[in-house]
């Protein structure tokens, strides 16, 4: 069973009680209307999809119901850290850096 | 130490199971509020229903008559015994007034189980995946959680007491799954 920690519950919950929401860090154009068609696009559509670590939204759905962001490694499914709404994101370099030591 | 409950058994209705090591029984109709607003709704919330809501993550503030529930940085569940609803409703809205918040009645929504004995949390535990060791799930805790698959909110009064609340149309699911679990513990 995949265990993921909440940083606003503080406790290590079972993966069920979570849901996925994407990657994170995706700020939303100011101003749509004067984007091209591609620009708007590339917001909506265009994600990274990396092989290792990566940032993205979780949502504790049935515990708090908060959003949350977590820096999960798509390679291994293991959660680096998570950090809550707002918090900047981790030098992802960084902690490979550290998961290696 | 025992919190106190403002849950008590509904003396008309026969326990859901009684066995000599653990005991379920429906818990007597109360109200109920979800509260959603930041730290000053609480605290105005709070002197309105006569605790202070909990503002660590996890935990509760009980007495006899009242009961606040942490669910969320800004969701609380207050569980009240008292006979009118509608004035208490406007008692906590009218504290509220001034501040942004979100106050709805959901007595009706719920339906609470008070699930005790020696094997109480060994019955929970055939649905729950949380550890209900004193260590890391101490009397006072309470969560929302899976209960299989329907969503519950889970408080421990005691150190063998515990109580459910689901959505009154998941409590058939959870009562079944109680009651197998249950006929186990006597097989075994």
């Amino acid at each position: 069973m995949l265990l993921i920690s909440c940083p606003y519950c503080g406790v290590e919950r079972p993966e069920i009680e979570f849901r996925h929401a994407g990657e994170a860090h995706i700020a939303r154009p100011a101003e749509p209307s004067k984007l091209t068609d591609e620009e708007w696009a590339e917001y909506l559509y265009m994600r990274t999809n990396p092989k290792g670590l990566m940032a993205e939204r979780w949502r504790h759905t049935h515990g708090c119901g908060r959003f949350f962001n977590a820096i999960r490694d798509t390679v291994s499914d293991k959660f680096v850290t998570v950090y809550k709404m707002g918090e900047a994101k981790p030098d992802l370099d960084q902690l490979l850096v550290e998961a290696a030591q | 130490m025992p919190e106190k409950s403002v849950y008590s058994a509904n003396a008309d209705l026969a326990p859901i199971i009684a066995t000599s090591r653990v005991r379920v029984a429906e818990a007597a109709p109360l109200i109920r509020f979800s509260l959603r607003g930041g730290e000053a709704a609480a605290s105005h919330a709070g002197t309105a229903v006569g605790v202070s809501l909990p503002l660590e993550p996890l935990t509760s503030i009980a007495t006899d008559k009242v009961a606040a529930f942490w669910l969320g940085p800004d969701e609380w569940n207050l569980v009240i015994q008292d006979d009118d609803a509608r004035a208490m409703f406007e008692r906590v809205e009218t504290a509220l007034a001034d501040t942004p918040h979100s106050l709805v009645d959901v007595s009706d929504r719920n339906r609470a189980l008070i699930i005790s004995g020696r094997k109480a949390a060994w019955l929970l535990n055939s649905q729950v995946f949380l550890d209900f060791d004193e260590a890391s799930f101490p009397v006072g805790m309470v969560t929302r959680t899976l209960f299989g698959k329907a969503e519950i909110m889970l408080w421990r009064q005691a150190e063998d007491t515990f109580v459910i609340e689901a959505w009154r149309s998941f409590m058939p699911y959870v009562i079944e799954l109680l009651q197998e679990a249950s006929r186990e513990l006597e097989a075994a």
